[in-house]
């Protein structure tokens, strides 16, 4: 059904409008006297001033490995993120540890591990969907490269992003 | 040798001299005001705009150099540089001859026009104006209306739809509106009785600014009746010239939210930066016309002239050239205050509707321009000088 936008009745000076464009020009006025003089504050100088401290806990940024507090990597390369991946970032080469390894029954682990951080798009599925809470977005937001190669970031970068994280990990666990 | 002391000689010299000295003025202040205009939008929209290529560290190659005030002022020569060295790229699908030509007309008509601006005085006994023509405001229409041109040419020889809308909104927004800026000068021209800029500023020397009639120290009966002719011509006008120059809340044919740019969407490089130029110089020629007409010029009370007359006796110790100056000074001065007021209003009001352009343009400042024609001439018949 049509339907009428009822149009607002206008006083003769607000009919006039020259009125209503000085009523305009002493807003703006004002803001730019508020902006002169320092009174608004909404400004942060980014590259030097950096909002890191007020990140949110759950704040999704790159996605990087992270090793236990033992120096040993988490990931069993069990694939799951590479398959879950939206954009398909994630690449994994998985290797099989040797026969005479102490830690054999976890079976696999990442020989490769690339994130094509070109595609990457924080989803954080990857994270959610790991079983060995090995992959983490972290809160690093400014990836930066001068070419598409070093947007990717293989598996030495992702450790180094990622760092240690402390906690039960199942594989490890030689009684399981 | 004798041949260069000879009068011809003396007026090519110094019209190439005057030349050279308004067009680099100009032209340096359409950077600056780029560049203000950049900082003041920000400003009023709490942001603070480009504030880091800044003299002397950014050259250098320092970085942590940002500062409320002083950076950013390198920022013009960055933005010319950038233009300067951007890809030149001619779309296949324009019309070459006209794509080509286009830009040079735009502000090649708005530079001619520059010609008769009186912008200063007099400097060591010659007057501060490159062409002393007698038919200054109707010179200034003709040029400035051939700019147009050079939308209109941009916008049909692109061969893509925006810019013709574009190209077509600006023909028919300047037809609507010359109307009007010339008409609501005539006034002026009945009170004065003369085309000539330089003695119209003349004459506002000596009875004070029209816009501000009590500059000269006095007022009386008459001139406050002329006062609101002249204040009506003045508003119609300065708001012709915000059409006439494409500026908001006039910029139809450059619509950067519908017409993604208008005219200029198929420019690049330093063909865009020639009608970006044009576009700025066209605002100054239009401020100095506003300046000369109402505002008195090149004069400020209390200042001697180039020939060290006039104004306070106390100030005629110092040498008339320097007052020379400090006149082109002012005159810069007025226009650059007139800038700033140009860039507030493009960022307070938001842009008109083409109907509703058109209706301001044929039913109200024709009509106000020609009635305000009928009270001056009777005004002035009434009163004669």
């Amino acid at each position: 059904m049509a339907y009428t936008v009822p149009r607002p009745k206008l006083t003769f000076w607000e009919k006039l409008y020259l009125p209503q464009v000085v009523g305009g020009l002493v807003i703006t006025w004002g803001h730019l006297v508020k902006m002169l003089s320092g009174k608004t504050k909404v400004i942060m100088q980014y590259p030097e001033e950096k909002w890191d401290a007020s990140m949110p806990p759950y704040y999704r940024g790159a996605p990087a490995l992270v090793k236990d507090e033992k120096g040993r990597e988490r990931c069993v390369a069990c694939q799951l993120c590479e398959f879950i991946c939206p954009p398909r970032a994630i690449r994994i080469l998985p290797g099989e540890l040797p026969a005479d390894s102490k830690w054999v029954k976890v079976e696999k682990f990442p020989r490769e591990f690339d994130i094509d951080m070109t595609r990457c798009i924080y989803c954080g599925m990857c994270e959610e969907v790991c079983p060995e809470q090995a992959i983490f977005l972290r809160k690093d937001y400014a990836i930066t490269g001068f070419s598409r190669d070093q947007m990717v970031h293989d598996k030495t970068k992702l450790y180094e992003i990622g760092g240690t994280l402390e906690g039960l990990v199942f594989k490890w666990n030689p009684l399981k | 040798m004798d041949a260069l002391y000879s009068i011809d000689w003396y007026l090519i010299l110094t019209s190439l001299a005057k030349t050279v000295v308004v067009l680099g003025i100009v032209l340096f202040m359409v950077s600056y005001t780029v560049y203000a205009e950049r900082r003041v939008s920000a400003l009023i929209q709490d942001r603070l705009g480009p504030n880091r290529v800044g003299f002397p560290l950014t050259l250098i190659g320092a970085k942590k150099d940002f500062s409320p005030i002083l950076g950013g002022l390198g920022q013009p020569i960055a933005d010319a540089v950038k233009l300067l060295l951007k890809e030149d790229f001619t779309p296949a699908h324009v019309n070459k001859f006209y794509y080509w030509i286009a830009p040079a007309l735009g502000i090649g008509s708005v530079i001619v026009s520059l010609a008769v601006i009186p912008f200063g005085s007099s400097f060591l006994g010659d007057k501060m104006v490159i062409a002393n023509v007698n038919i200054g405001p109707l010179f200034i229409f003709a040029f400035s209306s051939l700019g147009v041109y050079g939308i209109v040419l941009a916008g049909w020889s692109s061969n893509s739809k925006y810019p013709f809308l574009g190209g077509i909104r600006s023909s028919s927004q300047m037809i609507s509106y010359e109307l009007a800026l010339g008409l609501s000068v005539i006034p002026l021209f009945i009170i004065l009785g003369t085309l000539n800029l330089s003695d119209i500023v003349d004459y506002q020397v000596r009875n004070g600014w029209l816009l501000i009639p009590f500059t000269n120290g006095h007022l009386d009966f008459r001139k406050i009746l002329l006062w609101g002719p002249i204040a009506i011509s003045f508003v119609v006008f300065t708001i012709s010239m915000f059409a006439e120059t494409n500026r908001l809340p006039f910029d139809m044919p450059e619509c950067e939210t519908e017409l993604v740019g208008g005219y200029h969407t198929e420019y690049s490089s330093m063909k865009f930066a020639l009608f970006f130029l044009g576009e700025y110089a066209a605002m100054i020629a239009g401020s100095s016309l506003i300046v000369t007409l109402f505002l008195g010029g090149w004069h400020c009370p209390f200042i001697p002239d180039g020939t060290g007359a006039g104004g306070w006796e106390a100030l005629h110790v110092i040498p008339a050239w320097i007052w020379g100056l400090v006149n082109i000074g002012v005159f810069f001065g007025k226009v650059g205050l007139l800038l700033l007021f140009f860039i507030w209003v493009r960022w307070t009001l938001p842009r008109f509707r083409y109907d509703q352009l058109m209706r301001l343009g044929w039913i109200f400042f024709f009509e106000i321009a020609l009635v305000n024609v009928f009270i001056t001439a009777f005004i002035v018949a009434l009163l004669p000088n």
